[in-house]
């Protein structure tokens, strides 16, 4: 039985931990937000509540080397990776100890170090630097994989294409996650695509199955993730999946997403993740004071990060002159 | 001592360096027979199918792959074919390759080299004949390679593999027939350092890559009538050896800069700019470029003969600048 497989075999404990990471997840985004509106974040922050379940489900079934690269919407990608999220905090504020330096924020997070080699912040261009890391492994005979998460946005760029296609032309150990929240930035996906499923209705071009899976639903995402690492690590090739999702908050902060009617969002929240997994534990045994404890104690840790942000000192200017070269200089001349 | 073209140049760096280190792999369009200008010839009989990939014709996954697979720890040489298809994967040039390791703070190293055929002179039309160092040069974190001869492209070229930063390598196609004796030495020329390719008194021409040749033309015929000229080469633009160029500039006190790009912002203007902020006093004359003209290249030979530089062009600014007259009008295009 392989790893994957093996990580699947649910059972309370390993949902209670999914849930505690979603938790956080909110209540770090929730966090972002406030802090946002109170003007102490640097730059826009675009936010994932709702989106949760499938950065934490995929991210159960990683081994601690696998890739994963992401957008600009990023933040529970980096922490479900297992990214400090003291640092990534300070890095939203502009404050020492930032884990880029200052030098990304919020679109850039990246911690290398947990694997998780990026957020990049134009659409699909990270398609293509995924199929490079998959490509890598098949050099290496490493059993090494790549996760790549993008919105359904993504799937009008040329981008997208040409990496859809090199990962299936050379049998990748790529697994692309299409996060379809409903909306290209403003607009609905259904405006702009001539299918029904944006990614899944394309996976027959390039000779991939179709496959689309209820996002909000972590067992889901586990599953049909892990089905898909699996493949890749076995040399069975690449694979796309469409996680059906919803974006609670507007495309940025700075979006009130009322674009969408009051009670499309409130129909939306019935299905939040959070409140998913939250019932399949209380119908398992779990008692709801737990729950809630789980909940009160992640809001203190929640709050003792953005106190120990904010407490941070700013940048020194002349450190934007470092991390330029390989070199340590920021000289392109004598 | 063997003679080796500018074109095998670059096919024995590769070869030197795939030997040399396996993490150097290739990618890019036709490369495993040879490529469409016969530059990664032999490759993929040496080294195999896992060092020498062919891609389907996506300038966007040729380079993102590169750039995935650098940060995975290989050392990619990507080719795009021709340097004007850089305009349909600058995104990933542009946004990601210069700026991931900046962006994250240092996280991200990227040991990638992209190299590909440039330039004009050969009657391929608008699309296939750009001289476009002038891009990469706006855009921080690349670095700037365009070789004028057969040694120095394969020493830069290794020099570029072995660099722990992002290369671009501008092959010019006017230049892959030329050759010179080498030396059964490595091939290795350290980036950021000029080459003064010929020492002169009165006049420093500024080059690069196909201009260079030009400027020693020109300084031939200059010889014959008494004026004593110098032909720095510049090699790199980034990193650039502004260090060799004000030396010169300051001991001749006159500067023509020799360029193929068009001239409304083409690198010359850079270096003109350096010039003229450090080394204003020393000048005796006024800067003059010789740039190409602010049209697309067209194909008849007339037509684009006069849309770039030439030797012709070079000896009359040259005489220009012995005058102190300043540059004058050549036709209105380029003006």
């Amino acid at each position: 039985m392989s790893q994957s497989q093996d990580t699947l075999a649910t059972d309370i404990a390993t949902d209670l931990q999914l849930f505690e990471q979603m938790q956080f997840l909110r209540l770090f985004a929730d966090k972002v937000d406030t802090l946002y509106r109170q003007g102490v974040t640097r730059g826009p922050a675009h936010l994932g509540q709702g989106q949760e379940a499938i950065a934490v489900g995929a991210a159960s079934v990683l081994r601690r080397d696998d890739w994963s690269i992401a957008t600009y919407r990023g933040h529970a990608h980096a922490l479900s990776r297992g990214a400090p999220a003291a640092a990534v905090l300070k890095e939203l504020l502009g404050r020492v100890g930032g884990i880029c330096a200052g030098k990304g924020g919020s679109m850039h997070i990246t911690s290398v170090e947990h694997g998780y080699v990026g957020s990049y912040a134009i659409v699909g261009a990270h398609l293509p630097v995924a199929c490079g890391l998959a490509w890598a492994s098949r050099i290496q005979r490493s059993e090494r994989v790549t996760l790549c998460f993008f919105g359904d946005g993504a799937v009008n760029i040329g981008a997208f294409h040409e990496a859809l296609n090199l990962a299936a032309v050379w049998a990748l150990p790529v697994v692309f996650i299409c996060e379809n929240n409903g909306y290209m930035e403003y607009t609905p996906i259904a405006d702009v695509i001539p299918v029904r499923r944006p990614a899944a209705d394309r996976a027959p071009a390039y000779g991939l199955e179709p496959i689309a899976i209820d996002g909000n639903d972590v067992t889901a995402v586990r599953a049909a993730v892990g089905t898909a690492v699996d493949r890749a690590r076995a040399g069975a090739g690449p694979s796309l999946v469409e996680a059906v999702t919803y974006r609670f908050g507007g495309h940025s902060c700075a979006d009130p997403g009322d674009y969408r009617s009051p009670s499309e969002v409130t129909a939306a929240k019935a299905r939040d993740p959070l409140l998913l997994t939250r019932t399949a534990l209380v119908s398992a045994g779990v008692s709801d004071s737990e729950l809630d404890a789980v909940r009160a104690r992640l809001e203190a840790d929640v709050q003792a990060l953005a106190t120990e942000a904010l407490a941070a000192p700013v940048h020194d200017p002349v450190t934007a002159w470092s991390d330029m070269w390989s070199d340590g200089s920021a000289s392109w001349r004598n | 001592m063997a003679k080796l073209t500018y074109r095998d140049a670059v096919s024995a760096a590769l070869a030197q360096e795939m030997a040399r280190d396996e993490r150097v792999v290739l990618i890019g369009e036709d490369i495993r027979s040879g490529g469409v200008f016969k530059t990664t010839r032999t490759l993929f009989d040496t080294f195999g199918p896992d060092r020498v990939w062919d891609t389907p014709i996506s300038e966007e996954a040729i380079i993102g792959a590169a750039m995935g697979a650098a940060m995975a720890g290989l050392r990619p040489v990507a080719e795009i074919m021709f340097a004007d298809f850089y305009a349909t994967c600058w995104d990933l040039v542009a946004n990601e390759v210069a700026k991931a390791r900046y962006m994250t703070g240092g996280q991200i190293s990227l040991p990638l080299v992209i190299r590909g055929a440039n330039g004009g002179g050969l009657g391929f039309g608008a699309q296939h004949s750009q001289s476009l160092e002038n891009w990469a040069m706006c855009v921080p974190g690349l670095k700037i390679v365009a070789p004028s001869c057969a040694a120095d492209m394969a020493g830069l070229l290794a020099a570029a593999i072995r660099d722990d930063d992002p290369v671009l390598v501008f092959e010019h196609k006017a230049l892959l027939g030329t050759s010179e004796e080498l030396g059964e030495v490595e091939h290795l020329v350290p980036m950021g350092s000029a080459r003064t390719v010929r020492v002169g008194r009165d006049v420093t021409l500024v080059a690069l890559a196909v201009t260079v040749g030009m400027c020693v033309q020109a300084a031939d015929e200059l010889a014959a009538a008494g004026i004593d000229v110098e032909v720095l080469d510049l090699r790199t633009l980034v990193p650039l050896d502004a260090r060799a160029l004000l030396e010169s500039v300051r001991r001749t006190g006159r500067a023509v800069i020799v360029e193929e790009n068009p001239g409304q912002l083409g690198w010359g203007a850079g270096i003109a700019a350096i010039i003229a902020e450090e080394a204003f006093d020393d000048l005796v004359a006024p800067l003059v470029r010789v740039s190409g003209g602010n049209i697309p290249l067209p194909v008849a030979r007339e037509l684009e003969q006069e849309a770039r530089p030439s030797p012709q062009r070079v000896v009359a600014a040259v005489q220009d600048v012995m005058a102190a007259r300043g540059r004058r009008p050549v036709a209105p295009s380029l003006s």
